[in-house]
């Protein structure tokens, strides 16, 4: 027999303002099964709370119906209460008279009937609730970061100096990440290797971090606390024990075709190479795809050289299976591809170049040592054009809408560096808006601007074009002196959209993350849940998540790891029980629900049943309670009404719309 | 191959030598133009103004007459076929001009913008093709610099207009190709030549249009070909070498005489 007890609070005016709550007090208190009713001004107070005690206590009462806020705010709140007046916590129902009334409705009377009516629906909702119970599981105390940037090196090393175990796998044949590529960084101009190999180095040393490099993640299963993963160590065809790393064999190696990727091609490397002075692992890696004796069987000549008798062309690829508690995405981006941008000229002048590739000029460990020396012909150039928002803020379809975000300051970067080595260069820049709001960064560029001389022009390039004598001309628009300009380049330097790196979609679809049309991954809140995938388990950390500098990529890096080391350093995780829930006897493993879980949660197995007329074995759905999120899609998918919602039963909801229905 | 044929005013006076040309050098490659009945001008530009419809008429009749006839709605003029491209494009796009314009003109069945629009140059590329461009041509035009003009209409916007990349299109070189000659690729190719600026101020038409010359002379072209009577009328009057319609040269090419102004 149902006992219920009907709360309304006032929230100070916040209700009672444009809601008679004493009335609706009366008029729920007239309801069937209900015993009890009142009304009080702070129901989640400290006195509202002992109310209810009180009440559940004298009137021994089974259910609880509170009409205040939204759940989202109190329903915690009032679980609590009812577990401490020792009833089930979700024996509570909570009917929002605030946002979803009192808020919205400035006619007392209007707003005051429609409080009742969401009052009788959570009535007729609590009069078929069930007890239910928090489920627990166990926690593997290992962690797993995809991507060895710096996102993923800082989660990495905050982990596991919080004592717990981290594997990094990256798909490079290093870790550094794009970090590495970059010169010197904003807006403190400190340079960018020497910041970031001590890390680098720290996370290879760290006891409790283990790199899977030239490795990529290739299945996900499992949930929260619980994932088992498997992960492609690729052959390097070189023996990592052995090795050490002298370099020889890439000396040695005859194949020079190859671009040089990490100076985004502007070289060409051997075929088989050691990315960059400072990798990590210092152990080369063989590009099978160039190899003269992969491709023709002759050659050898690295055997030959390694006295270390490292090299090992049999190698194969590994698959490595391990078992994490969470798992962090940290898969960094890439430039956009600029085909579609034709105007830029950008496949056909060789001295119109990415703002990476400029980064690689800069570099003295770059292709030219550091010389700003244009690709056509070595010629210092002494006119550059740096043009911002190619592709971001894009409009037309091309490129990206959004802005990613960094490439005012490194353009100013850029711009500043240049005039400061090369007094005698003119530079330009023309950009949309220039966006520098972040610690030091408006005085950055305004040093750019006022004090180093560089042009700042508002406006867009609508063509880059050889003018007949092997001029590289650049045609804009000045839009504050409103007239059009050309000017005669030696070099044009175009900051390209930054988007998420391509890995990130397989990745996203493994873990049941989700992403945004983008391919940015999705946070659990915009504010309040940063690093938190939807996705229970699942963090991120850095540029996948959505554009950021080096500061902002660290400190979400670091804010990644808290919250896996706060998952970690629990023993048992509980779990929501308002799961989904499939009648055996009723499922006719049509699979709908498989195909509508974001979460995977639904899998099938064979099941004995009796459905009255003997046992039988039938395939049925089966939900594993600890990936079930709730959200009910599978219930609303099932034509049978095999699958339920726990707390959320179709019994439950036609039972609120038939008392709303009333 | 039978294509419904939209000629427009201008290829009906100034520029008759791009109709018969036009028309001439088709039937030899085995493609008829039926001239639609009772076109009207199609308003010489499109109206940008997303409320009128009146201007949007004489492109929905003639795209409606092509749908009921059941064929492709050709076009030789660039202004034309920009125009009824882009009314096509809001009759298949965009529910408010297609229901009033539906509503006004009473047909029995909607227009829905369901005619498939088609530039002379699209059907020797995609429906005739090159190739057998190549294989019909009597006179190759050896030993010629040819700068082809695409201008704006024919290309932009590139969403709606779709008839090539619009910032390096390559159709009218493989075009150049076919009939032997040597395209001339040069940066200018698709800048504006000042268009109906002209009647407003005419040195800006002035310094477009020069600068497209230059630009095409300095990349060493000897001749220059258009789709468009409106860049026709503004390079002329600028240029110092010769100027012709794209059909011109077809007709040269495959040994057709063609007159007209």
């Amino acid at each position: 027999m149902n006992r219920i007890g009907v709360f309304v609070c006032h929230c100070g005016s916040n209700i009672a303002a444009a809601v008679d709550v004493k009335q609706v007090a009366e008029a729920l208190g007239r309801e069937q099964n209900v015993v009890f009713s009142a009304e009080y001004q702070y129901m989640c107070s400290e006195n509202g709370q002992k109310l209810i005690k009180n009440a559940v206590k004298e009137n021994a009462l089974t259910g609880i119906v509170v009409c205040s806020c939204s759940p989202r705010m109190h329903e915690a709140t009032f679980r609590k209460t009812a577990s401490e007046a020792g009833i089930n916590p979700y024996m509570v129902e909570i009917a929002n008279i605030r946002e979803q009334c009192s808020w919205v409705h400035k006619d007392i009377t209007a707003a005051t009937s429609k409080a009742i009516i969401l009052g009788r629906a959570a009535i007729a909702k609590v009069r078929f609730n069930e007890p239910l119970t928090v489920g627990e599981s166990g926690v593997t105390k290992r962690a797993l970061v995809i991507g060895g940037g710096i996102a993923g090196i800082q989660t990495a090393l905050d982990i596991a100096d919080a004592g717990y175990k981290v594997d990094i796998v990256e798909k490079k044949p290093t870790i550094g990440g794009k970090m590495a590529q970059l010169d010197k960084t904003f807006p403190t101009l400190d340079c960018a290797a020497c910041i970031l190999t001590p890390k680098m180095v720290e996370a290879a040393r760290h006891e409790n971090i283990k790199l899977y490099t030239y490795s990529e993640v290739e299945e996900v299963k499992g949930y929260v606390g619980n994932f088992s993963v498997k992960i492609r160590k690729k052959a390097r065809y070189v023996r990592e024990n052995l090795c050490s790393g002298c370099g020889a064999c890439a000396l040695k190696c005859p194949s020079r075709n190859s671009g040089n990727e990490f100076n985004t091609g502007l070289d060409k490397r051997g075929a088989i190479y050691i990315p960059f002075a400072q990798a990590i692992p210092n152990i080369p890696v063989i590009d099978a795809e160039h190899c003269i004796k992969f491709r023709t069987g002759k050659c050898g000549l690295c055997q030959m050289n390694c006295a270390a008798q490292a090299i090992d062309f049999s190698q194969k690829d590994e698959i490595i299976e391990e078992k994490y508690g969470a798992i962090v995405a940290a898969t960094g981006f890439d430039i956009i591809n600029l085909d579609k941008f034709g105007e830029y000229g950008y496949k056909t002048y060789p001295d119109v170049v990415t703002s990476l590739e400029f980064e690689r000029i800069m570099n003295a460990a770059g292709p030219t040592k550091g010389h700003l020396e244009r690709p056509s012909d070595g010629r210092q150039p002494k006119t550059l054009v740096f043009v911002q928002c190619v592709g971001s803020r894009d409009t037309s379809g091309r490129g990206k809408e959004y802005c990613s975000k960094i490439c005012c300051m490194y353009t100013a970067k850029h711009a500043m560096l240049t005039r400061e080595k090369y007094p005698d260069t003119d530079v330009y820049v023309f950009y949309i808006d220039v966006r520098a709001p972040g610690k030091n960064f408006d005085e950055f560029y305004r040093r750019a601007a006022e004090q180093y001389g560089v042009h700042y022009i508002k406006g867009m390039v609508g063509k880059i074009y050889d003018d007949g004598n092997g001029n590289l001309m650049v045609r804009g628009s000045d839009i504050i002196a409103n007239e059009q300009l050309t000017i005669k380049a030696d070099m044009v330097i175009l900051a390209a959209a930054a988007k998420p790196d391509d890995s990130a979609r397989s990745l996203g679809t493994m873990l049941t993350a989700s992403m945004d049309t983008n391919d940015f991954f999705t946070e659990a809140h915009p504010k309040l849940r940063p690093v938190e995938s939807p996705t229970a388990g699942v963090f991120l950390s850095g540029f996948c998540q959505g554009p950021k500098d080096i500061p902002e990529t660290v400190a979400q890096a670091g804010a990644a790891a808290v919250k896996v080391i706060g998952l970690l350093s629990k023993d048992r995780l509980k779990s929501n029980p308002c799961v989904a829930r499939s009648d055996s006897l009723i499922c006719s493993g049509c699979s709908n629900c498989e195909k509508v879980c974001p979460f995977g949660a639904i899998t099938y197995a064979d099941a004995r049943v009796n459905d009255g007329t003997g046992m039988e074995t039938r395939r049925v759905a089966v939900v594993n309670e600890a990936v079930c999120h709730g959200c009910g899609a599978c219930a609303a998918a099932c034509p049978s009404g095999a699958m339920d919602l726990m707390g959320f039963t179709s019994k439950q909801i036609f039972a609120e719309v038939d008392a709303v229905c009333r | 191959m039978v294509y419904d044929y939209y000629p427009g005013c201008t290829l009906k006076s100034k520029a008759s030598r791009f109709d018969i040309s036009a028309v001439k050098a088709a039937e030899a490659l085995g493609a008829e133009m039926r001239e639609i009945p009772e076109w009207q001008c199609c308003g010489g530009v499109y109206p940008m103004a997303c409320d009128e419809i009146a201007h949007r008429l004489p492109s929905v009749r003639a795209l409606n007459e092509a749908k009921n006839n059941g064929r492709d709605l050709l076009t030789v003029c660039s202004a034309c076929y920009h125009v009824l491209k882009s009314v096509n494009y809001d009759m298949k796009n965009s529910m408010d001009v297609r229901s009033k314009t539906n509503s006004y003109l009473e047909y029995e069945k909607e227009y829905k913008g369901e005619t498939r629009v088609v530039h002379y140059l699209e059907m020797l590329r995609d429906d005739i093709g090159f190739d057998a461009v190549s294989e019909k041509v009597v006179n190759p035009l050896k030993e010629l610099k040819i700068a082809p003009y695409y201008g704006c209409l024919i290309l932009r916007p590139s969403k709606i207009i779709g008839f090539d990349d619009a910032e390096n299109p390559v159709t009218m070189e493989n075009f150049i190709k076919a009939l032997g000659g040597d395209p001339v690729v040069y940066p200018f190719r698709n800048e504006c030549c000042g268009g109906y600026a002209v009647a407003e101020d005419k040195a800006i038409a002035e310094k477009k249009s020069r600068e497209i010359i230059e630009c095409a002379k300095k990349h060493g072209a000897d001749m220059m070909i258009t789709a468009c009577p409106l860049c026709m009328y503004n390079l002329k009057k600028y240029a110092d070498i010769p100027i012709k319609y794209f059909t011109e040269i077809l007709c040269e090419a495959l040994g057709i005489e063609a007159d007209g102004e």
